[in-house]
């Protein structure tokens, strides 16, 4: 770095940059609300709509309640009640009960493969590996025949076990790759040491690994749980056509989208909102390890 | 050395700081019970979930259902994995240390043997073979994804989609991290949150709320609701049913997915700029540059591994899209795309050989992209 040590006396820079930075800054706020604005806008349409009186919603764009903000008429809870009641309270209890498990399993399974890779030597652990790596980016609708077809024979489709074990296998290479990565860069000394004590794997992972590594968990589940509720493909092969009990929230709402025109209108803004809540608020709540588990995981297919 | 044990590109027998005795022998019978160790969880989850009816069975309460999926799937998995290492403590020392690493990685291995290998072979042979699979056909199901009219569409569009929308993600996503760069912190982090926050919408939630953008009603029935529509017509327009304008609509629909995937490019460069040394830019000030210039000369070079693998990560979720045209067109007028018609292939028109074949070609499409990272990863792992 023999530049910065040439560095000259950098106060006349140091002035003009701030004078510079004076004349940018109102356009910078411009252009940033602009952004901000075009971006919000469409959500923001449909969750004005979804509070609105469902005749409104099918004569009136959501921008004209700018005239009657304060006119009590204007907003109902009605839609939501009509859309818990017509499904979408039974699809989101199944959206649960696909997402949880199809979280907690892969993290465990996840878990002792990359100690394994990290931390065991064993004979084509380099080979296996970059399997894994590779297998990151196979699409899985390369699965979707071969493993329905299995499933039709042993009778899985349309219940929620056989989609938790496809949620697995799906997400195991990028949950595999993250957390081995994470395992790696653990300080080799740390383990040596405890071997030197006596520890067995299965003390130094379960007692170790395990809780240093907290964050990547947090960030595989952060991702994973978005992407299995937000999930329509997989949802709809293995359990929606089978079973419309056990529909899931995407499934039960591309359905009513499907009816867009025919009365459905009122309904769809509220249903959006019913399922993305639980996605908004684990966002809000987790973004940290959301993104960092994107930045880990941005080579994912 | 506070390097982890370094897998070797060659693989051969070495000495290893953390390696146990016998851990590399490969006896048949060491590996026969390396295997059996592996297939043990995957096969008792399997035998569990399948055949205990009352949780297949919809009218168990849905609670009941995930508690005793959670306490088998995390618990039952934890206990077996417990069990199997006790197991392998019992064995000779030598013998132990050759199969843990199994009781270890090899459910994992398993899994990922049956839902993504298998089936990629499968999916493979199926393309080979007649709408049925009874019969091989060769290359007949390829000759007619790229010789028929209603394929090369899905094709085309395709191909479109992956070329504009990583560009505009990364544009637009690369422009709203050096702009927020320069807000107050507050004021950045929440800016943002709002451009991050479509992320977490899934694609049949982000196609509901641009179909109220798109909606479109007949003149004389009534207002327009849709949004694009109602400016449209304020400005002494006719209205448009936009989703039904030929080779526009599929930019319509593009939109969509811009719009959750912008925020994934922005955060990821955000970090990037953020890493970008202020002394090098400090220095390119001094001698001249002026703002556009140190953009373009020192930070644009310094990410440009994270801009390549942004855009190949939404290049990669393109390429898959089905949702948002499953659920906006269903294909219709002209917006079909590969991994939409794959689907229509298989469950509407029950054609698995056609099927398979546009499986196989969206498959092909990112087996560079696979290779690239193994190769990557084989250099990093090299350089630690």
């Amino acid at each position: 770095m023999t530049a910065v040590a040439q560095k000259p006396p950098p106060l006349p820079v140091v002035k003009d940059k701030s004078n510079s930075f004076v004349v940018a800054k109102t356009p910078v706020y411009l252009a940033c609300l602009l952004i901000a604005v075009v971006w919000v806008i469409p959500a923001l349409g449909i969750l004005i709509n979804s509070f609105r009186n469902p005749q409104a919603i099918q004569s009136t764009g959501w921008w004209t309640v700018i005239g009657e903000v304060f006119n009590p008429d204007t907003w109902t809870l009605q839609n939501y009640a009509t859309v818990l009641d017509q499904g979408f309270g039974n699809a989101f209890a199944n959206s649960l009960a696909v997402t949880i498990p199809a979280v907690a399993i892969p993290i465990t399974v996840a878990a002792f493969a990359a100690y394994a890779f990290a931390w065991m030597d064993f004979p084509g652990r380099n080979l296996w590996f970059a399997a894994v790596v590779g297998l990151m980016v196979v699409p899985l609708q390369m699965a979707l025949i071969p493993i329905l077809r299995i499933y039709t024979v042993f009778d899985l489709t349309g219940s929620f076990p056989g989609l938790w074990l496809a949620h697995t296998g799906f997400g195991l290479p990028l949950a595999v790759y993250l957390l081995r990565n994470y395992m790696g860069s653990l300080p080799s000394s740390l383990i040596e040491s405890a071997q030197i004590d006596g520890a067995s794997h299965w003390t130094i992972f379960t007692r170790l690994i395990l809780p240093l590594s907290t964050p990547v968990l947090a960030a595989f589940a952060t991702l994973q749980f978005l992407w299995v509720w937000n999930d329509y493909l997989v949802a709809l092969v293995f359990l929606g056509v089978a079973n419309p009990d056990n529909a899931v929230i995407t499934v039960e709402l591309a359905g009513l989208q499907g009816q867009f025109g025919e009365g459905a209108l009122n309904l769809l803004p509220a249903a959006a909102f019913v399922s993305m809540v639980l996605p908004l608020v684990v966002f809000f709540l987790l973004q940290r390890y959301f993104v960092r588990g994107l930045t880990a995981g941005s080579v994912k297919g | 050395m506070t390097t982890p044990p370094v897998l070797r590109d060659d693989d051969v027998e070495v000495s290893h700081p953390h390696g146990d005795p016998g851990a590399r022998d490969s006896s048949p019978q060491l590996w026969l019970l390396r295997i059996l160790s592996a297939l043990i969880i995957p096969a008792v989850l399997a035998l569990f979930f399948f055949t205990f009816e009352f949780l297949q069975d919809p009218e168990t309460n849905k609670i009941v259902q995930i508690t005793v999926a959670i306490v088998v799937g995390v618990g039952g998995v934890w206990l077996l994995y417990w069990a199997l290492d006790r197991l392998v403590n019992a064995m000779p020392d030598r013998v132990g240390a050759g199969v843990r690493p199994f009781v270890f990685a090899g459910p994992a291995l398993i899994l990922l043997a049956f839902y993504l290998i298998y089936p990629t072979i499968d999916t493979v042979i199926t393309s080979l073979r007649d709408a049925g699979g009874d019969e091989w056909v060769g290359i007949d199901n390829f000759v007619r994804v790229f010789t028929e009219n209603t394929y090369l569409i899905s094709l085309r569009n395709s191909i479109f989609w992956a070329i504009l929308v990583p560009i505009v993600c990364v544009g637009v996503g690369l422009a709203v991290a050096v702009l927020a760069d320069l807000l107050p912190r507050r004021t950045e982090s929440t800016f943002k949150s709002l451009i991050f926050l479509p992320m977490a919408v899934s694609f049949v939630g982000a196609s509901v709320v641009f179909a109220f953008i798109y909606s479109f009603r007949v003149e004389g029935f009534g207002d327009q609701i849709g949004l694009l529509n109602a400016i449209w017509t304020a400005f002494g327009g006719d209205p448009v049913d936009w989703l039904r304008v030929p080779f526009w609509n599929n930019l319509f629909l593009m939109v969509i997915l811009i719009w959750t995937q912008t925020g994934f490019a922005m955060v990821i460069l955000s970090a990037a700029i953020k890493g970008v040394p202020e002394d090098l830019l400090e220095a390119a000030r001094i001698d001249g540059a002026n703002e556009w210039q140190a953009f373009r000369r020192i930070t644009v070079p310094t990410i440009a591994s994270t801009i390549v693998v942004v855009w190949t990560t939404i290049l990669i979720t393109t390429w898959k899209v089905y949702d948002i045209v499953a659920v906006m067109t269903g294909g219709r007028d002209g917006t079909s795309v590969v991994a939409e018609r794959m689907v229509t292939e298989f469950f509407t028109f029950q054609n698995n050989g056609v099927g398979a074949a546009l499986a196989v070609v969206l498959l092909v499409v990112v087996t560079p992209i696979l290779v690239i990272n193994i190769r990557r990863f084989r250099q990093q792992e090299a350089l630690r």
